[in-house]
């Protein structure tokens, strides 16, 4: 092997030298006092934290060296499955730095930021509408802090009920991993629910599972594979007869953005991620936002202080007897949701239903365009995404991770893949409605491309990505002997 | 008819789209929503506005808004009023950062990845400890989740917090606990600092951990050496410390201190108040915790030709993975804070991460001397970082109000949270505050209580 070092793009810790800054702080110009003033010598620090010593030149260098490793929805197209990589507006990053809303202290008396409440409540209240429910919270953080307070305040509802016996929590076998793992974080044990041959939930199999000890269903609608749950009316009542509630996961709530309403479908509590379909940006992993709304007969348990208005004027009310408790310190991330207001004032009501019609129009298109050439296990209309099997290639000897790292070396980020786990070797695709017919078309034809690859030339394939800052990866060394900070090699 | 800048769909698309769905009109791909539950309405939302009418009705919102860059702040309470360097915010806004989603295609995705292995260096520097994750939502539930784990791993259910933690944090940790039934013990404080006697009482066989603050919420040094020693005596029970990380800049890491979990906020770098989120939890640990920490970790290794390379790993922790076995439900975390914090934690280097924390030690020393000077009784007299309580002789919502008219934003109440701590003021005073500026703020005070 030649010296890898020479090649290895060097980390932050690397570039350091002692005597560089990267800082300006003014000069004390108050006098010194004794710091160690009742303070036993063992809790003044002895050990310097090793922290790199750069300049500011070095450091803009080292980070955008860094951005350019890294593809974002404004480097190319990003179809991965419910995700919803829609583009971020720009106006939304201007807004949330205005100072009047990046500058703001929690504990500001509420007199000195009835801007920043107005535009919580109006957004709380739009959010209201948009799901069809009676009173949305904004403190969740992100949409499985959401799930997990949406279940605390059924089963505080459960139990305020003497109805302590619903331990249970259904979710279907195309569920999002965070489904069962906030049932369980939230004190429920989580049972499956199958999909029929269509990839909906299976209503037989449903009546079977529900029971005495249910205390909800979750469900995303339209559901992990892009299928609208036909039968949403029938579960709702199965569920709700038997004295459970449901819960809808607005992963996907880009499908159906005025056209229909969670509270309509008969759900009890709906959370929703801001951060995918009220464009509030991924930042690479979060910060997101995963506000919470729930009906008239839930409104109770919602977690504590509530947002209220009264005579033109905003306050928390604090005197919650029989909320949940606070879910997260202040108010949730509001920083996020002022680029989601933002979002949802730039497009009002025509504009958000033109986002559900084109997510599913562009969705669909792509679908049929590419039926042919991949397995498609599901073949009505989808809606704003849609699931294909990459089972013909792996026949081939190509697998579904070749193909995803293929797509690398044409530019562009693959679907989410092996999700759904009911589909062998699945590819997740969601187009998004901020994407043009020459994008989609483009993509298209990229992933025909590699599918002929897979008939003449598989190694391409299999050998892939070819054109990336690194070819793949040791995962299993990775997770076998884990590496997770830097150290400075001796000598 | 495109009347939406982000929605470039044609009429001539649309038609030739539909034409290869074969299908007449968009309505048919939703014929599948029963028509019970269609919405055959127009929502009740406001209607669309363009951008300069927007950016204009927003600007005026956002002034209605006080806000610590136009007024001099003394508040505190877990929310700092920092240095901010420029360079923070030009990264943070490089779009292929804060548009990409969590780096799950590791081979363009390297950016992200490795800033967050930086990230996770660097506050295993600060606090001492082996290993730490990539970021939680923010230091409440990242110690919320702490609570949690390690009822888990001791397979006891009773877990003991002082009451000097972060009143906030402490209702977090009372919501999360009610999921996997753990009791939580709120151990009263002494001079603002946890009472020990109190905390050996409270120990048993079945606690699974201790929690404590330092600084506290009071801005007290909490004796860490003497907890652990306490807590020693049970072999199982764990340590959870949540600390301000900038403090650690001065004070001796609790990892030294035995330390098996430590958590926090890393807002004091780099991230700006913006009304309390999004801000950015770290969680740091042991290696023998490793494979029980939530949320995300990077690990580093090589490509196929020895190039180095970062990953996301240790994934059979969660919950895409794992599913309800997962050692937490966190998906979404707080990555582009995280980068926030580790370019400011870049820019004041090992020195200026030091000399911020002093010259915070500094200002408010001379604060609360000033303030003595002026005849205030000071609450807790202990070593402290950079904020201090002091005792008002009216409500401190009023002193306030008064404050206010001056062009000062005062410290917190602490009424707020305790009722026995009415009148008391909790004050703070970061390296942002002038001489002249504390100097008024005391006089201001003195004004006041007369």
């Amino acid at each position: 092997m030649a010296n890898i070092h020479q090649k290895d793009f060097p980390v932050i810790f690397e570039l350091s030298k002692e005597g560089r800054t990267g800082y300006s702080l003014p000069e004390l110009d108050v006098p010194e006092a004794d710091l160690s003033e009742g303070l036993e010598e063992s809790y003044i620090r002895t050990s310097e934290p090793d922290l790199p010593e750069v300049s500011e030149l070095q450091m803009m260098r080292h980070y955008t060296a860094l951005s350019k490793r890294n593809h974002g929805v404004d480097s190319g197209f990003y179809p991965l499955g419910s995700c919803t990589m829609k583009y971020n507006p720009k106006i939304n990053e201007d807004v949330a730095r205005f100072e009047g809303f990046s500058h703001i202290h929690p504990y500001q008396d509420e007199d000195t930021v009835q801007g920043a409440l107005e535009l919580m409540y109006d957004l709380q209240t739009s959010l209201a509408e948009i799901t069809g429910m009676a009173e949305v919270t904004l403190q969740p953080a992100a949409g499985a802090h959401g799930e997990w307070t949406g279940l605390m305040m059924i089963r505080a509802f459960h139990e305020a009920n003497g109805d302590t016996k619903r331990t249970k929590v259904i979710v279907p076998d195309s569920a999002h991993g965070t489904n069962p793992a906030s049932a369980t974080v939230a004190g429920f044990e989580a049972v499956t629910v199958k999909s029929d041959e269509r990839g909906l939930v299976d209503l037989e199999d449903l009546k079977k599972v529900v029971g005495e000890d249910t205390a909800a269903l979750m469900l995303t609608n339209p559901n992990t594979l892009g299928l609208f749950e036909e039968h949403i009316l029938e579960m709702a009542e199965i569920v709700h007869e038997a004295g459970g509630k449901l819960y809808y996961d607005g992963a996907n709530l880009n499908a159906i953005l005025g056209y229909a309403r969670p509270g309509d479908m008969g759900f009890d509590v709906v959370h929703l991620n801001l951060h995918k379909t009220f464009t509030g940006p991924h930042g690479g992993g979060g910060p997101g936002s995963g506000p919470v709304g729930v009906t008239e007969e839930l409104k109770p348990f919602l977690p504590k202080p509530i947002l209220a208005k009264k005579d033109g004027k905003y306050s928390f009310d604090h005197d919650r007897p029989q909320s949940i408790g606070r879910v997260k310190p202040y108010y949730g991330n509001f920083g996020i949701n002022v680029r989601a207001y933002t979002y949802i004032r730039t497009m009002g009501p025509d504009g958000l239903k033109q986002v559900s019609e084109y997510a599913v129009l562009n969705a669909n298109y792509m679908m049929r365009r590419l039926q042919e050439e991949y397995d498609l296990p599901f073949k009505q209309h989808c809606k704003h995404e849609f699931v294909l099997s990459g089972k013909k290639q792996k026949k081939l000897g190509v697998r579904t991770l070749d193909i995803a790292k293929r797509l690398l070396d044409f530019g562009y980020h693959p679907p989410t893949i092996y999700f759904p786990l009911i589909v062998e070797e699945a590819l997740m695709i969601e187009p998004t409605e901020t994407e043009t017919k020459e994008t989609l078309d483009e993509f298209v034809d990229a992933m025909i491309q590699i599918s002929q690859e897979a008939k003449e030339d598989p190694e391409v394939v299999q050998e892939a990505p070819h054109t990336t800052v690194v070819k793949r990866l040791d995962e299993t060394m990775a997770a076998r002997k884990p590496v997770l900070r830097y150290i400075k090699e001796k000598g | 008819m495109a009347k939406y800048r982000y929605l470039p769909m044609t009429e001539d698309d649309k038609q030739a789209m539909l034409k290869t769905i074969g299908i007449d009109s968009t309505e048919e791909l939703f014929e599948d929503i029963p028509e019970k539950v269609r919405f055959r309405g127009k929502l009740n939302i406001k209607d669309a506005k363009s951008e300069p009418e927007l950016r204009k009705e927003l600007q005026e919102m956002a002034d209605k808004n006080i806000h610590t860059k136009s007024h001099v702040s003394f508040l505190g309470a877990g929310v700092y009023d920092h240095y901010i360097p420029a360079v923070v915010d030009h990264v943070i806004s490089r779009s292929e950062f804060y548009t990409a989603y969590t780096p799950y295609q590791p081979e363009i995705s390297q950016g992200e990845l490795q800033a967050i292995f930086e990230f996770q260096t660097m506050i295993c520097e600060l606090t001492g400890m082996e290993v730490a994750n990539s970021s939680m939502y923010d230091g409440g539930t990242a110690l919320a989740e702490a609570v949690n784990l390690s009822a888990g791993q001791t397979r006891k259910k009773k877990v003991i917090v002082s009451k000097t933690t972060h009143p906030e944090s402490l209702e977090v940790i009372q919501t999360y606990a009610k999921g996997p039934g753990i009791e939580i013990v709120e151990i009263a404080h002494q001079n603002g600092v946890t009472d020990l006697e109190a905390l050996k009482e409270a120990l048993d066989e079945d606690t699974a951990a201790v929690v404590i603050q330092y600084p506290n919420f009071f801005g007290q040094i909490e004796p860490l050496k003497e907890v652990k020693s306490i807590v020693s005596d049970y072999k199982k029970t764990m340590m959870i410390v949540s600390s301000n990380p900038l403090a650690l800049g001065y004070l001796t890491p609790p990892g030294e201190f035995g330390a098996d979990i430590v958590v926090g906020d890393t807002q004091v770098f780099g991230i700006p108040a913006q009304y309390g989120g999004p801000h950015c939890g770290y969680f740091a640990t042991t290696k023998k915790l490793m494979r029980k920490v939530p949320g995300r970790l990077v690990g580093q290794t090589t490509d196929e030709e020895g190039r180095r390379g970062f990953v996301l790993t240790l994934q059979a922790r969660e919950q895409h993975i794992r599913r309800d076995k997962a050692t937490s439900n966190i998906c979404s975390n707080q990555a582009l804070n995280a980068l926030a914090s580790s370019v400011a934690m870049t820019a004041l280097g090992k020195k200026g991460l030091k000399e911020m924390a002093v010259m915070n030690m500094h200002k408010a020393r001379y604060a609360k001397a000033k303030l003595e000077e002026a005849g205030f009784t000071i609450a807790y007299n202990g070593p402290f970082f950079n904020e201090f309580v002091i005792q008002l002789n009216q409500p401190v919502k009023e002193v306030n109000q008064k404050l206010l008219n001056k062009g000062m934003i005062g410290g917190y109440d602490l009424g707020r949270a305790d009722s026995r701590l009415e009148n008391h003021m909790l004050v703070a005073v970061t390296e942002l505050r002038t001489k002249a500026e504390i100097d008024q703020f005391v006089k201001e005070l003195g004004d006041i209580h007369g």
